[in-house]
Protein backbone atom coordinates (compact mmCIF):
# COMPACT_ATOMS: atom_id res chain seq x y z
CA UNK A 1 0.00 0.00 0.00
CA UNK A 2 2.81 2.94 0.61
CA UNK A 3 4.68 1.00 -2.01
CA UNK A 4 6.93 4.04 -3.15
CA UNK A 5 6.59 6.06 -0.21
CA UNK A 6 6.76 8.90 -2.01
CA UNK A 7 3.03 10.46 -1.72
CA UNK A 8 2.85 12.76 1.26
CA UNK A 9 0.85 11.20 4.18
CA UNK A 10 -2.47 13.17 4.75
CA UNK A 11 -3.87 14.30 7.87
CA UNK A 12 -7.88 13.96 7.83
CA UNK A 13 -10.94 14.46 9.93
CA UNK A 14 -13.91 12.28 9.74
CA UNK A 15 -17.11 13.06 10.84
CA UNK A 16 -18.82 9.61 11.06
CA UNK A 17 -21.96 8.21 11.74
CA UNK A 18 -22.10 5.97 14.84
CA UNK A 19 -25.53 4.22 15.83
CA UNK A 20 -24.73 1.34 18.51
CA UNK A 21 -27.94 -0.49 17.58
CA UNK A 22 -31.35 -0.56 15.27
CA UNK A 23 -33.48 0.74 17.93
CA UNK A 24 -30.49 3.52 19.74
CA UNK A 25 -30.15 6.57 18.23
CA UNK A 26 -26.90 7.76 16.34
CA UNK A 27 -25.46 10.58 16.42
CA UNK A 28 -22.33 12.28 13.97
CA UNK A 29 -19.07 11.89 16.04
CA UNK A 30 -15.79 13.23 14.66
CA UNK A 31 -12.32 11.12 14.60
CA UNK A 32 -9.06 11.88 13.59
CA UNK A 33 -7.18 10.30 10.56
CA UNK A 34 -3.75 10.91 10.95
CA UNK A 35 -1.06 9.56 8.68
CA UNK A 36 -3.29 8.35 5.80
CA UNK A 37 -1.52 7.68 2.54
CA UNK A 38 -3.21 8.71 -0.78
CA UNK A 39 -2.89 5.44 -2.36
CA UNK A 40 -5.02 3.66 0.22
CA UNK A 41 -8.80 3.56 -0.92
CA UNK A 42 -11.37 4.53 1.09
CA UNK A 43 -11.50 1.63 3.00
CA UNK A 44 -8.55 0.84 3.79
CA UNK A 45 -8.40 4.21 5.61
CA UNK A 46 -11.51 2.87 7.30
CA UNK A 47 -9.35 0.02 8.20
CA UNK A 48 -6.62 2.07 9.33
CA UNK A 49 -8.81 4.25 11.59
CA UNK A 50 -10.66 1.30 13.15
CA UNK A 51 -7.25 -0.54 13.77
CA UNK A 52 -6.08 2.62 16.30
CA UNK A 53 -9.93 2.90 17.83
CA UNK A 54 -9.42 -1.06 18.27
CA UNK A 55 -5.99 -0.30 20.34
CA UNK A 56 -7.18 2.87 22.12
CA UNK A 57 -10.29 0.63 23.29
CA UNK A 58 -12.82 2.16 21.65
CA UNK A 59 -15.76 -0.15 19.39
CA UNK A 60 -14.79 0.50 15.30
CA UNK A 61 -16.78 1.96 12.85
CA UNK A 62 -18.71 -0.83 11.38
CA UNK A 63 -19.16 -0.58 7.54
CA UNK A 64 -20.50 -3.36 4.75
CA UNK A 65 -17.78 -4.42 2.57
CA UNK A 66 -16.85 -7.52 0.50
CA UNK A 67 -14.99 -7.93 -2.34
CA UNK A 68 -13.20 -4.50 -2.53
CA UNK A 69 -12.86 -4.85 -6.47
CA UNK A 70 -16.29 -2.57 -7.06
CA UNK A 71 -17.63 -5.70 -8.16
CA UNK A 72 -20.03 -7.08 -4.85
CA UNK A 73 -22.18 -4.12 -3.89
CA UNK A 74 -21.92 -4.43 -0.41
CA UNK A 75 -19.85 -1.27 0.26
CA UNK A 76 -21.87 2.02 0.30
CA UNK A 77 -21.13 5.14 2.09
CA UNK A 78 -22.64 8.42 2.11
CA UNK A 79 -19.20 10.07 1.52
CA UNK A 80 -19.20 14.06 1.86
CA UNK A 81 -23.05 13.88 0.55
CA UNK A 82 -22.37 11.65 -2.22
CA UNK A 83 -23.22 8.05 -2.46
CA UNK A 84 -19.89 6.65 -3.11
CA UNK A 85 -17.96 9.53 -2.66
CA UNK A 86 -16.60 12.26 -5.06
CA UNK A 87 -15.47 9.91 -8.03
CA UNK A 88 -18.07 8.73 -10.83
CA UNK A 89 -18.62 5.26 -11.96
CA UNK A 90 -16.63 3.49 -8.68
CA UNK A 91 -17.76 2.15 -5.69
CA UNK A 92 -16.89 3.57 -2.21
CA UNK A 93 -14.09 0.38 -2.42
CA UNK A 94 -12.21 2.18 -5.40
CA UNK A 95 -12.44 5.61 -4.44
CA UNK A 96 -8.89 6.73 -3.37
CA UNK A 97 -7.57 8.84 -1.24
CA UNK A 98 -5.86 10.64 -3.51
CA UNK A 99 -9.51 12.16 -4.44
CA UNK A 100 -9.27 14.50 -0.64
CA UNK A 101 -6.92 17.45 0.01
CA UNK A 102 -4.98 17.02 3.03
CA UNK A 103 -6.39 18.84 5.88
CA UNK A 104 -10.05 18.02 4.64
CA UNK A 105 -13.44 17.01 6.65
CA UNK A 106 -15.14 14.50 5.40
CA UNK A 107 -18.41 13.30 6.76
CA UNK A 108 -19.48 9.28 6.60
CA UNK A 109 -23.11 8.77 6.65
CA UNK A 110 -25.15 5.42 6.14
CA UNK A 111 -27.35 5.14 3.09
CA UNK A 112 -30.61 7.02 4.18
CA UNK A 113 -34.22 5.50 3.60
CA UNK A 114 -36.80 4.00 5.85
CA UNK A 115 -36.32 0.76 3.51
CA UNK A 116 -32.56 0.81 4.75
CA UNK A 117 -32.98 0.80 8.17
CA UNK A 118 -29.53 1.18 9.91
CA UNK A 119 -27.81 -1.45 11.93
CA UNK A 120 -25.23 -0.72 12.83
CA UNK A 121 -22.83 2.95 12.25
CA UNK A 122 -22.62 2.40 8.33
CA UNK A 123 -24.13 -0.88 7.72
CA UNK A 124 -28.07 -0.82 6.67
CA UNK A 125 -30.48 -3.79 6.35
CA UNK A 126 -30.81 -4.01 2.43
CA UNK A 127 -32.75 -7.27 1.98
CA UNK A 128 -35.30 -4.75 0.74
CA UNK A 129 -33.73 -5.44 -2.43
CA UNK A 130 -33.58 -9.15 -2.10
CA UNK A 131 -37.34 -9.31 -1.96
CA UNK A 132 -37.85 -6.99 -4.97
CA UNK A 133 -35.84 -9.63 -6.53
CA UNK A 134 -37.40 -12.42 -5.28
CA UNK A 135 -40.78 -11.01 -6.60
CA UNK A 136 -40.11 -11.49 -10.10
CA UNK A 137 -36.45 -10.78 -10.99
CA UNK A 138 -35.96 -13.82 -12.41
CA UNK A 139 -36.81 -16.57 -15.43
CA UNK A 140 -38.53 -19.54 -14.59
CA UNK A 141 -36.67 -22.47 -17.25
CA UNK A 142 -36.22 -26.01 -16.89
CA UNK A 143 -32.48 -26.39 -16.13
CA UNK A 144 -30.41 -29.23 -17.47
CA UNK A 145 -27.86 -29.19 -20.53
CA UNK A 146 -27.40 -25.73 -21.97
CA UNK A 147 -28.19 -25.31 -25.19
CA UNK A 148 -25.66 -24.06 -28.28
CA UNK A 149 -25.47 -20.25 -27.85
CA UNK A 150 -26.27 -19.91 -31.02
CA UNK A 151 -29.45 -21.42 -30.96
CA UNK A 152 -30.99 -17.92 -29.65
CA UNK A 153 -30.29 -15.80 -31.77
CA UNK A 154 -30.25 -12.01 -29.78
CA UNK A 155 -29.29 -9.01 -31.69
CA UNK A 156 -26.30 -7.30 -30.68
CA UNK A 157 -28.36 -4.02 -29.46
CA UNK A 158 -30.59 -5.83 -27.03
CA UNK A 159 -27.60 -7.96 -25.77
CA UNK A 160 -25.93 -4.89 -25.17
CA UNK A 161 -28.85 -2.97 -23.29
CA UNK A 162 -29.84 -5.95 -21.30
CA UNK A 163 -26.18 -6.50 -20.07
CA UNK A 164 -25.73 -2.63 -19.15
CA UNK A 165 -28.65 -2.98 -17.01
CA UNK A 166 -27.45 -6.82 -15.62
CA UNK A 167 -24.21 -5.10 -14.83
CA UNK A 168 -26.24 -3.30 -11.51
CA UNK A 169 -24.44 -4.80 -8.30
CA UNK A 170 -27.37 -3.86 -5.93
CA UNK A 171 -25.48 -1.50 -3.86
CA UNK A 172 -28.79 0.62 -3.36
CA UNK A 173 -26.63 3.92 -4.17
CA UNK A 174 -29.31 4.67 -6.58
CA UNK A 175 -31.93 4.75 -3.11
CA UNK A 176 -29.19 6.91 -1.08
CA UNK A 177 -28.86 9.48 -3.57
CA UNK A 178 -32.39 9.91 -4.58
CA UNK A 179 -34.41 13.22 -3.04
CA UNK A 180 -37.34 10.43 -2.91
CA UNK A 181 -35.12 7.42 -1.67
CA UNK A 182 -36.79 5.64 -4.50
CA UNK A 183 -35.57 2.47 -5.30
CA UNK A 184 -36.78 3.04 -9.50
CA UNK A 185 -33.27 2.68 -11.09
CA UNK A 186 -32.67 -0.80 -9.48
CA UNK A 187 -35.88 -2.25 -9.75
CA UNK A 188 -36.00 -0.91 -13.70
CA UNK A 189 -32.26 -2.23 -14.44
CA UNK A 190 -33.48 -5.69 -12.66
CA UNK A 191 -36.62 -5.27 -14.91
CA UNK A 192 -34.91 -4.24 -18.09
CA UNK A 193 -31.88 -6.44 -18.21
CA UNK A 194 -34.45 -9.37 -18.49
CA UNK A 195 -36.92 -8.08 -20.59
CA UNK A 196 -35.17 -7.03 -23.14
CA UNK A 197 -33.88 -11.16 -23.44
CA UNK A 198 -36.23 -13.80 -25.62
CA UNK A 199 -35.56 -15.67 -22.32
CA UNK A 200 -37.09 -13.15 -20.28
CA UNK A 201 -40.75 -12.46 -22.75
CA UNK A 202 -42.64 -14.79 -21.10
CA UNK A 203 -43.09 -13.53 -17.70
CA UNK A 204 -42.34 -9.74 -18.66
CA UNK A 205 -45.92 -8.66 -17.40
CA UNK A 206 -45.93 -10.41 -14.46
CA UNK A 207 -42.37 -9.43 -13.43
CA UNK A 208 -43.46 -5.58 -13.47
CA UNK A 209 -46.39 -6.20 -11.98
CA UNK A 210 -44.74 -7.87 -9.06
CA UNK A 211 -41.69 -5.94 -8.67
CA UNK A 212 -43.07 -2.69 -8.72
CA UNK A 213 -45.54 -3.85 -6.36
CA UNK A 214 -42.77 -5.21 -3.96
CA UNK A 215 -40.91 -1.91 -4.27
CA UNK A 216 -43.75 -0.27 -3.20
CA UNK A 217 -45.14 -1.89 -0.40
CA UNK A 218 -41.25 -1.59 0.87
CA UNK A 219 -41.88 1.69 1.18
CA UNK A 220 -39.20 3.54 -1.24
CA UNK A 221 -40.31 7.15 -2.86
CA UNK A 222 -41.79 7.54 -6.36
CA UNK A 223 -39.19 8.40 -9.43
CA UNK A 224 -39.59 12.38 -9.60
CA UNK A 225 -36.71 12.23 -12.33
CA UNK A 226 -34.13 14.09 -10.76
CA UNK A 227 -31.26 11.97 -12.46
CA UNK A 228 -29.19 11.76 -8.99
CA UNK A 229 -29.63 7.88 -9.18
CA UNK A 230 -27.44 7.94 -12.67
CA UNK A 231 -25.14 10.31 -11.61
CA UNK A 232 -23.90 8.14 -8.57
CA UNK A 233 -24.37 4.64 -9.97
CA UNK A 234 -21.02 3.03 -10.30
CA UNK A 235 -22.35 0.96 -13.05
CA UNK A 236 -23.70 4.03 -14.71
CA UNK A 237 -26.69 2.64 -15.51
CA UNK A 238 -29.25 4.90 -17.21
CA UNK A 239 -32.68 6.43 -16.24
CA UNK A 240 -33.21 4.85 -19.27
CA UNK A 241 -34.31 1.75 -17.81
CA UNK A 242 -37.46 3.47 -15.73
CA UNK A 243 -39.13 4.84 -18.60
CA UNK A 244 -38.82 1.20 -20.04
CA UNK A 245 -40.04 -0.20 -16.25
CA UNK A 246 -43.08 2.31 -16.26
CA UNK A 247 -44.06 1.00 -20.02
CA UNK A 248 -43.94 -2.83 -19.29
CA UNK A 249 -45.78 -1.74 -15.89
CA UNK A 250 -48.65 0.18 -17.39
CA UNK A 251 -49.00 -2.13 -20.30
CA UNK A 252 -49.49 -5.22 -17.91
CA UNK A 253 -51.80 -3.26 -15.94
CA UNK A 254 -54.22 -2.48 -18.74
CA UNK A 255 -54.02 -5.58 -20.86
CA UNK A 256 -53.37 -8.70 -18.49
CA UNK A 257 -56.78 -10.10 -16.83
CA UNK A 258 -54.67 -11.66 -13.26
CA UNK A 259 -53.04 -8.28 -13.13
CA UNK A 260 -54.72 -8.60 -9.44
CA UNK A 261 -53.09 -11.66 -8.95
CA UNK A 262 -49.45 -10.80 -9.64
CA UNK A 263 -49.54 -7.18 -7.75
CA UNK A 264 -51.37 -9.10 -4.69
CA UNK A 265 -48.72 -11.77 -5.28
CA UNK A 266 -45.86 -9.72 -3.78
CA UNK B 1 -61.74 -0.79 -14.95
CA UNK B 2 -61.14 -1.88 -11.68
CA UNK B 3 -57.64 -1.93 -13.03
CA UNK B 4 -57.22 1.66 -12.87
CA UNK B 5 -57.91 2.08 -9.37
CA UNK B 6 -55.64 -0.45 -8.97
CA UNK B 7 -53.28 1.56 -10.81
CA UNK B 8 -54.22 4.41 -9.22
CA UNK B 9 -52.37 2.99 -6.51
CA UNK B 10 -48.97 2.17 -7.44
CA UNK B 11 -46.23 5.02 -7.28
CA UNK B 12 -46.21 4.56 -11.32
CA UNK B 13 -49.88 4.76 -11.50
CA UNK B 14 -49.86 8.24 -9.87
CA UNK B 15 -46.52 9.19 -12.33
CA UNK B 16 -48.79 8.49 -14.91
CA UNK B 17 -51.70 10.51 -13.85
CA UNK B 18 -49.50 13.36 -13.01
CA UNK B 19 -47.79 12.57 -16.61
CA UNK B 20 -51.41 12.48 -18.59
CA UNK B 21 -53.36 15.56 -16.85
CA UNK B 22 -49.78 17.67 -16.91
CA UNK B 23 -50.17 16.92 -21.36
CA UNK B 24 -53.90 18.47 -20.43
CA UNK B 25 -52.85 21.20 -18.71
CA UNK B 26 -49.96 21.90 -20.91
CA UNK B 27 -51.72 22.06 -24.07
CA UNK B 28 -54.56 24.12 -22.65
CA UNK B 29 -51.63 26.50 -21.25
CA UNK B 30 -50.24 26.98 -25.28
CA UNK B 31 -54.01 27.93 -26.09
CA UNK B 32 -53.97 30.35 -23.41
CA UNK B 33 -50.60 31.90 -23.81
CA UNK B 34 -51.49 32.04 -28.07
CA UNK B 35 -55.07 33.76 -27.16
CA UNK B 36 -53.73 36.25 -24.65
CA UNK B 37 -51.14 37.53 -27.36
CA UNK B 38 -54.21 38.74 -29.62
CA UNK B 39 -54.06 41.60 -26.44
CA UNK B 40 -51.22 43.05 -29.07
CA UNK B 41 -53.82 43.24 -31.68
CA UNK B 42 -55.73 45.83 -30.21
CA UNK B 43 -58.91 46.19 -27.51
CA UNK B 44 -61.60 45.53 -29.98
CA UNK B 45 -59.82 42.04 -31.46
CA UNK B 46 -59.16 40.78 -28.07
CA UNK B 47 -62.24 42.05 -26.57
CA UNK B 48 -64.22 39.74 -29.69
CA UNK B 49 -61.80 36.97 -28.41
CA UNK B 50 -62.89 37.23 -25.42
CA UNK B 51 -66.58 37.25 -26.03
CA UNK B 52 -66.41 34.36 -28.05
CA UNK B 53 -64.84 32.36 -24.97
CA UNK B 54 -68.07 33.34 -23.70
CA UNK B 55 -70.34 32.74 -25.48
CA UNK B 56 -68.92 29.10 -25.95
CA UNK B 57 -72.23 28.28 -23.36
CA UNK B 58 -71.76 24.59 -22.43
CA UNK B 59 -68.82 24.09 -24.44
CA UNK B 60 -67.38 26.47 -21.45
CA UNK B 61 -68.62 24.55 -19.13
CA UNK B 62 -67.49 21.22 -20.30
CA UNK B 63 -63.78 22.91 -20.70
CA UNK B 64 -63.71 24.31 -17.53
CA UNK B 65 -64.65 20.96 -15.63
CA UNK B 66 -62.49 19.03 -17.63
CA UNK B 67 -59.47 21.81 -16.42
CA UNK B 68 -60.64 21.31 -13.27
CA UNK B 69 -60.65 17.88 -12.50
CA UNK B 70 -56.89 17.82 -14.49
CA UNK B 71 -55.87 20.18 -11.97
CA UNK B 72 -57.32 17.67 -9.10
CA UNK B 73 -55.68 14.95 -10.05
CA UNK B 74 -52.56 16.43 -10.78
CA UNK B 75 -52.21 18.26 -7.88
CA UNK B 76 -54.17 14.87 -5.41
CA UNK B 77 -51.02 12.92 -6.75
CA UNK B 78 -48.64 15.13 -6.18
CA UNK B 79 -49.34 15.66 -2.76
CA UNK B 80 -49.33 11.96 -2.07
CA UNK B 81 -46.19 11.27 -3.74
CA UNK B 82 -44.54 13.97 -1.93
CA UNK B 83 -45.58 12.65 1.46
CA UNK B 84 -44.73 8.99 0.53
CA UNK B 85 -41.29 10.61 -0.54
CA UNK B 86 -40.91 12.03 2.99
CA UNK B 87 -42.01 8.95 4.77
CA UNK B 88 -39.60 7.07 2.49
CA UNK B 89 -36.66 8.88 4.33
CA UNK B 90 -37.52 9.59 7.86
CA UNK B 91 -33.96 10.05 8.71
CA UNK B 92 -32.57 12.94 6.31
CA UNK B 93 -28.58 13.05 5.91
CA UNK B 94 -26.65 15.57 7.94
CA UNK B 95 -24.89 16.73 3.67
CA UNK B 96 -26.60 15.75 0.81
CA UNK B 97 -24.74 17.40 -2.08
CA UNK B 98 -27.10 17.52 -5.47
CA UNK B 99 -25.01 15.62 -8.26
CA UNK B 100 -26.95 16.53 -11.23
CA UNK B 101 -30.79 17.77 -10.37
CA UNK B 102 -31.98 20.50 -12.35
CA UNK B 103 -32.88 23.70 -10.05
CA UNK B 104 -35.79 23.16 -11.96
CA UNK B 105 -36.59 19.82 -10.50
CA UNK B 106 -36.13 20.37 -7.25
CA UNK B 107 -38.38 23.50 -7.15
CA UNK B 108 -41.31 21.42 -8.64
CA UNK B 109 -43.00 21.29 -5.36
CA UNK B 110 -42.63 24.70 -4.39
CA UNK B 111 -43.25 26.42 -7.46
CA UNK B 112 -46.49 24.06 -7.87
CA UNK B 113 -47.84 25.34 -4.65
CA UNK B 114 -46.98 28.68 -5.98
CA UNK B 115 -49.23 27.77 -9.11
CA UNK B 116 -51.98 27.04 -7.22
CA UNK B 117 -51.95 30.14 -5.05
CA UNK B 118 -51.27 32.13 -8.49
CA UNK B 119 -54.45 29.85 -10.30
CA UNK B 120 -57.07 30.99 -7.02
CA UNK B 121 -55.81 34.49 -7.55
CA UNK B 122 -55.88 34.83 -11.56
CA UNK B 123 -59.31 33.43 -11.66
CA UNK B 124 -60.66 35.76 -9.02
CA UNK B 125 -59.02 38.48 -10.70
CA UNK B 126 -59.32 38.25 -14.52
CA UNK B 127 -62.34 35.84 -14.45
CA UNK B 128 -64.79 36.52 -11.79
CA UNK B 129 -63.26 39.92 -11.05
CA UNK B 130 -63.65 40.19 -7.11
CA UNK B 131 -59.85 40.41 -6.72
CA UNK B 132 -59.46 43.09 -9.50
CA UNK B 133 -59.98 47.26 -8.44
CA UNK B 134 -62.16 47.96 -11.38
CA UNK B 135 -63.81 44.98 -13.66
CA UNK B 136 -66.09 45.16 -16.08
CA UNK B 137 -67.48 42.09 -17.53
CA UNK B 138 -67.28 42.07 -21.41
CA UNK B 139 -64.55 44.86 -21.10
CA UNK B 140 -61.41 42.11 -21.22
CA UNK B 141 -58.73 44.63 -22.87
CA UNK B 142 -59.85 47.36 -20.20
CA UNK B 143 -59.30 44.81 -17.31
CA UNK B 144 -55.96 43.79 -18.86
CA UNK B 145 -54.52 46.93 -19.01
CA UNK B 146 -56.20 48.22 -15.30
CA UNK B 147 -55.24 44.58 -13.68
CA UNK B 148 -51.43 45.01 -14.75
CA UNK B 149 -51.61 48.99 -14.22
CA UNK B 150 -50.86 47.61 -10.59
CA UNK B 151 -47.12 46.53 -10.49
CA UNK B 152 -46.65 44.62 -7.92
CA UNK B 153 -49.93 42.26 -9.29
CA UNK B 154 -47.90 42.35 -12.88
CA UNK B 155 -44.77 41.38 -11.16
CA UNK B 156 -46.58 38.26 -8.90
CA UNK B 157 -48.12 37.37 -12.54
CA UNK B 158 -44.51 37.51 -13.85
CA UNK B 159 -42.69 35.63 -10.97
CA UNK B 160 -45.40 32.48 -11.33
CA UNK B 161 -45.38 32.51 -15.05
CA UNK B 162 -41.28 32.22 -14.23
CA UNK B 163 -42.05 29.30 -11.90
CA UNK B 164 -44.67 27.60 -14.51
CA UNK B 165 -41.60 28.11 -16.71
CA UNK B 166 -39.40 26.32 -14.96
CA UNK B 167 -42.29 23.40 -13.88
CA UNK B 168 -42.39 22.80 -17.69
CA UNK B 169 -38.69 22.54 -18.48
CA UNK B 170 -38.80 19.77 -16.28
CA UNK B 171 -42.29 18.36 -16.26
CA UNK B 172 -42.62 18.01 -20.01
CA UNK B 173 -39.16 16.51 -20.07
CA UNK B 174 -40.31 14.35 -17.05
CA UNK B 175 -43.65 13.52 -18.38
CA UNK B 176 -42.38 12.18 -21.58
CA UNK B 177 -40.08 9.74 -19.99
CA UNK B 178 -42.83 8.60 -17.26
CA UNK B 179 -45.12 7.52 -19.94
CA UNK B 180 -42.40 5.65 -21.43
CA UNK B 181 -42.66 7.04 -24.91
CA UNK B 182 -39.25 9.39 -24.49
CA UNK B 183 -36.35 7.93 -27.13
CA UNK B 184 -34.12 6.19 -25.06
CA UNK B 185 -30.91 8.40 -25.28
CA UNK B 186 -27.13 8.34 -24.60
CA UNK B 187 -27.81 11.45 -22.66
CA UNK B 188 -31.26 11.32 -21.10
CA UNK B 189 -31.15 14.24 -19.29
CA UNK B 190 -31.14 16.35 -22.69
CA UNK B 191 -34.46 17.94 -22.79
CA UNK B 192 -34.43 20.33 -26.08
CA UNK B 193 -38.12 20.31 -26.75
CA UNK B 194 -38.84 20.83 -23.31
CA UNK B 195 -36.77 24.08 -22.68
CA UNK B 196 -37.97 25.19 -26.38
CA UNK B 197 -41.82 24.53 -24.78
CA UNK B 198 -41.00 26.26 -21.50
CA UNK B 199 -39.57 29.31 -23.06
CA UNK B 200 -41.87 29.44 -25.44
CA UNK B 201 -44.75 29.49 -22.95
CA UNK B 202 -42.86 31.89 -20.42
CA UNK B 203 -41.74 34.63 -23.10
CA UNK B 204 -45.73 34.56 -24.41
CA UNK B 205 -47.63 34.42 -20.88
CA UNK B 206 -45.15 37.34 -19.35
CA UNK B 207 -45.02 39.46 -22.88
CA UNK B 208 -49.09 40.78 -21.37
CA UNK B 209 -48.01 42.32 -18.22
CA UNK B 210 -44.91 43.52 -19.36
CA UNK B 211 -46.52 44.78 -22.50
CA UNK B 212 -48.78 46.88 -20.30
CA UNK B 213 -46.48 47.78 -17.95
CA UNK B 214 -43.51 49.10 -20.44
CA UNK B 215 -46.88 51.00 -22.45
CA UNK B 216 -47.19 48.79 -25.05
CA UNK B 217 -50.74 48.30 -24.21
CA UNK B 218 -52.84 51.09 -22.95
Amino acid sequence: MSGAGTAQPMQLTLNVWRQKSPAEPGRMVKYPAKDISPDMSFLEMLDVVNERLIQAGDDPIAFDHDCREGICGSCGLMINGAAHGPMKLTTACQLHMRSFKDGDEITIEPWRAKAFPVIKDLVVDRSAFDRIIQAGGFISVPTGTPQDANALPIPKPDADLAMDNAACIGCGACVAACPNASASLFTAAKISHLGVLPQGQPERSRRALAMVARMDLEEFGGCSLFGECMAVCPKGISIDAIQRMNRDYAFAMATKSDAKEWTGAA
Amino acid sequence: MRWMLQFWDSTIGKKYVMAVTGVGLVLFAVGHMAGNLQVFMGAQVFNDYAHKLQSLGPLLWIARAGLFTMAVLHIVSAVQLTMRARAARPVDYVKRESQIATWASRTMRVGGVLLAVFLVFHILHFTTGQLHPAFSKGGAYGNVVIGFGNVWVAIFYIVAMTFFGLHLYHGVWAGVRTLGVAKPNPNPMERKLALGLAIIVWAGFIAVPVGVLLGIVD
